[in-house]
């Protein structure tokens, strides 16, 4: 199995020259270091890490699943695998007019619902609001849920949704993808579509990992 | 707020109550100030209170130090001394001062603990120190190490009758102290080392080094404090200047 | 202070036939606690502590959290079987003392302010003690929260030195550290030269001190690169 180069936090990957700082660096004195242990991206424009572990951390429009765990008088909290829960506003979960004097809000979404949404406020102490007003936003129904380091999502998804769009392929299942590590997933085949996505996340590091999962879903 | 004026003017040479940055404040220390303590001090740095008291009994001894006396150090941050302060057992900021002043008296060899054996093996002299905060207005430690090595030195070792028993109200000489370790914290702001800080500049310590120094400039005790590194190269000045002052402070102790 | 008649050191050499800058064998590993978000083992001799970290996760009761960044939170801990005599459970004064030590050895190396009003959870369990426990905690804590992805400005690595029969020695077992002269617990961030535990008790001239911070240093540099090696490890496979 061959790896991609690993760094740790505090090694340096090089003087910032003018560049963006992504995401897992910090700067000192004009010197880039990683934060966490895990995969550098080093280009002409920007130096960032992508890491091997961690926990979810919101950002204003990641699409993330969540878990409806209390019902409010005027919304919902969802939790989105972080250490922040994310409230859903009734007016950014419901389209149509609701009295709220006459009606429960259980009867939208109750304790325990999976919905998709888009996180539409994250501010500075990491107060969340989430939102469904738009296409994709959904509750999701009947499906296993699976979690995954929030961190492989990308790789999970792939190049331009590669990896993630074999695998639905090859298997017919239905996948949604959250960005907190959240997966849904619904199908006949969906033990097979469980196994390729977990061996995504434990080789991430690894090259020839679009080859492997082919042949692993092509038996 | 305060300790945001109190940051910029250690980092630009100056201090909120216009002190050098190795001078402390005003220090007064009495000497048997309680009564029905074997041995006690107060001390006072500026507004900051201390009073120690020491208690005398008799126990059995270690099994590992047969012949030697028992050394004891509890702190009290009392509700009375500091809105901060919370009532109940103590918490790891009392526990960690009272430890860093057992380690100063003991690591010296302040008390020669093996000439408290009463009968050896069975019966000795336990020594209880214990800190009671007054006062909060920063540079506990240093106050809290002062008025115990003063109360220590002023200790009364109670009398004892043909079976052995105390005699209260009734001495027969003194606690044995042969050195006199003095504790001084060495502060940190950036490349800035002050000492004695007051409350607000506390806030503000990127990292502090206590430093327990004795009489023949050898070092008995160190602890590293706050939530900052301290750049390896710095720390043999935060020693130079620890010692330089431990003599200054000696001398207020006769 | 020696309470042993023993000689510690005879013609140079340790009890357990070490040189007085030699090391106990040290052994890492990274991630053999499943529940938890990172954890390691690490041993020096026949000291081993297990450290693992849950979080960051919402801290409660809510007056706890702070709005601008998040807090670490350290537990040591002693096994009631981890010494000769049995230590009764829960915490004494020592290891709330040390506790303390250790979570301000490690703070300085982490971005809590990435994680407002969470808490990071540090647990450090000693099941079997020889000597320089808080030092091998803060080993396997400092692998724990770097496998874990806590944003991190350097891994930090810690050894103890001390004074043993009269020589300047690195690394002291049980015996050793019961019957020094000194003891210094010492931790560093290698890669920024900032030290970040310095605790000492003993008899030292100020020169033996600087000389024994040297040997600290250079020891933690060599602690540091089997930090290395234990956490790229977990991520090497098979050729």
């Amino acid at each position: 199995m061959k790896i991609r180069e690993i760094v740790l936090p505090g090694d340096l990957l090089g003087e910032r020259k003018g560049r963006k700082l992504g995401a897992g660096v910090y700067e000192e004195n004009d010197k880039v270091f990683s934060k966490f242990l895990g995969i550098p991206r080093v280009s002409e424009n920007e130096l960032s890490v992508i890491p091997l572990s961690g926990t979810y951390l919101p950002r204003f429009g990641d699409r993330v699943i969540g878990i409806v765990e209390s019902v409010e008088l005027s919304g919902w909290f969802l939790d989105i695998n972080s250490p922040y829960p994310a409230f859903l506003p009734l007016s950014e979960g419901v389209e149509e007019f609701v009295d709220l004097q006459r009606v429960d809000l259980t009867r939208f979404y109750d304790i325990g619902d999976v919905i998709f949404c888009k996180l539409s406020r994250v501010t500075k102490d990491k107060t969340v609001q989430a939102s469904m007003r738009d296409f994709e936003s959904r509750k999701l129904r009947n499906g296993v849920l699976i979690k995954v380091t929030p961190t492989k999502i990308p790789r999970i998804i792939g190049k331009e949704g590669s990896m993630i769009t074999l695998i639905k392929n090859k298997t017919k299942c239905e996948i949604v993808t959250g960005q907190n590590g959240l997966i849904w997933i619904r199908g006949e085949r969906k033990d097979k579509a469980i196994e390729a996505i977990l061996t995504v996340e434990k080789e991430s590091h690894t090259i020839g990992l679009t080859e492997k999962i082919e042949k692993m879903l092509g038996e | 707020m305060i300790e945001t004026y109190a940051l910029e003017l250690i980092q630009n040479g100056k201090r909120v109550d216009g002190r050098e940055f190795t001078q402390f404040r005003d220090i007064e220390i009495k000497e048997n100030v309680i009564e029905t303590a074997e041995g006690s001090a107060y001390v006072r740095f500026g507004n900051t209170k201390v009073i120690v008291g020491v208690k005398i009994g008799t126990g059995a001894p270690f099994p590992d130090t047969p012949n030697e006396g028992i050394l004891s150090v509890s702190a009290e941050f009392t509700p009375l001394a500091s809105p901060e302060f919370e009532a109940g057992p103590p918490g790891e900021d009392a526990i960690e001062l009272a430890r860093i002043v057992d380690r100063g008296i003991r690591e010296s060899k302040m008390i020669e603990l093996e000439k408290l054996a009463i009968t050896p093996g069975e019966k000795v002299w336990s020594v209880f120190v214990d800190i009671y905060i007054i006062d909060n207005q920063g540079n506990l430690l240093d106050a809290a190490a002062l008025a115990s090595v003063v109360a220590l030195m002023n200790t009364r070792l109670p009398k004892l009758d043909v079976e052995g028993n105390i005699v209260k109200g009734e001495y027969d000489g003194k606690l044995p102290v042969v050195h006199k370790p003095i504790t001084i914290s060495v502060c940190k702001v950036g490349d800035k080392l002050f000492l004695d800080p007051t409350k607000e500049e506390e806030l503000v310590i990127d990292a502090k080094l206590s430093i327990a120094v004795r009489e023949d400039d050898k070092i008995c005790a160190m602890q590293k404090q706050g939530n900052k590194g301290i750049e390896f190269d710095f720390i043999e000045k935060m020693v130079d200047v620890a010692i330089e002052k431990s003599k200054e402070l000696r001398k207020l102790v006769k | 202070m020696k309470r042993t008649s023993k000689e510690l050191i005879v013609g140079g050499i340790r009890t357990d036939k070490r040189l007085p800058e030699q090391a106990r064998e040290i052994k890492m590993k990274v991630g053999n606690i499943f529940s938890a978000n990172g954890s390691a083992e690490v041993r020096f001799g026949r000291t081993v502590a297990l450290a693992s970290v849950h979080g960051p996760r919402p801290l409660f009761p809510r007056h706890l959290q702070e709005s601008q960044t998040g807090i670490l939170r350290v537990r040591y801990n002693m096994a009631p079987f981890s010494v000769v005599d049995r230590k009764p459970p829960g915490p004494d004064r020592r290891s709330i003392e040390l506790s303390k030590v250790i979570r301000l050895a490690l703070e300085p190396a982490l971005f809590l302010e990435d994680y407002p009003k969470a808490t990071v959870d540090g647990f450090i369990e000693i099941i079997q003690a020889d000597g320089s426990t808080r030092v091998t905690g803060i080993n396997a804590l400092s692998l724990a929260l770097a496998s874990a992805g806590i944003p991190m400005r350097d891994l930090v690595a810690a050894c103890s030195i001390g004074k043993v029969d009269g020589t300047l020695v690195v690394d002291l077992n049980g015996e050793e550290d019961n019957n020094s002269e000194a003891d210094i617990p010492f931790a560093m961030m290698p890669n920024k030269n900032l030290v970040t535990l310095l605790q000492m008790d003993g008899i030292l001239t100020k020169e033996e001190l600087m000389k024994l911070l040297d040997m600290a240093k250079k020891m933690c540099k060599k602690i540091y690169e089997m930090q290395r090696e234990a956490l790229l490890e977990k991520y090497k496979g098979e050729e």
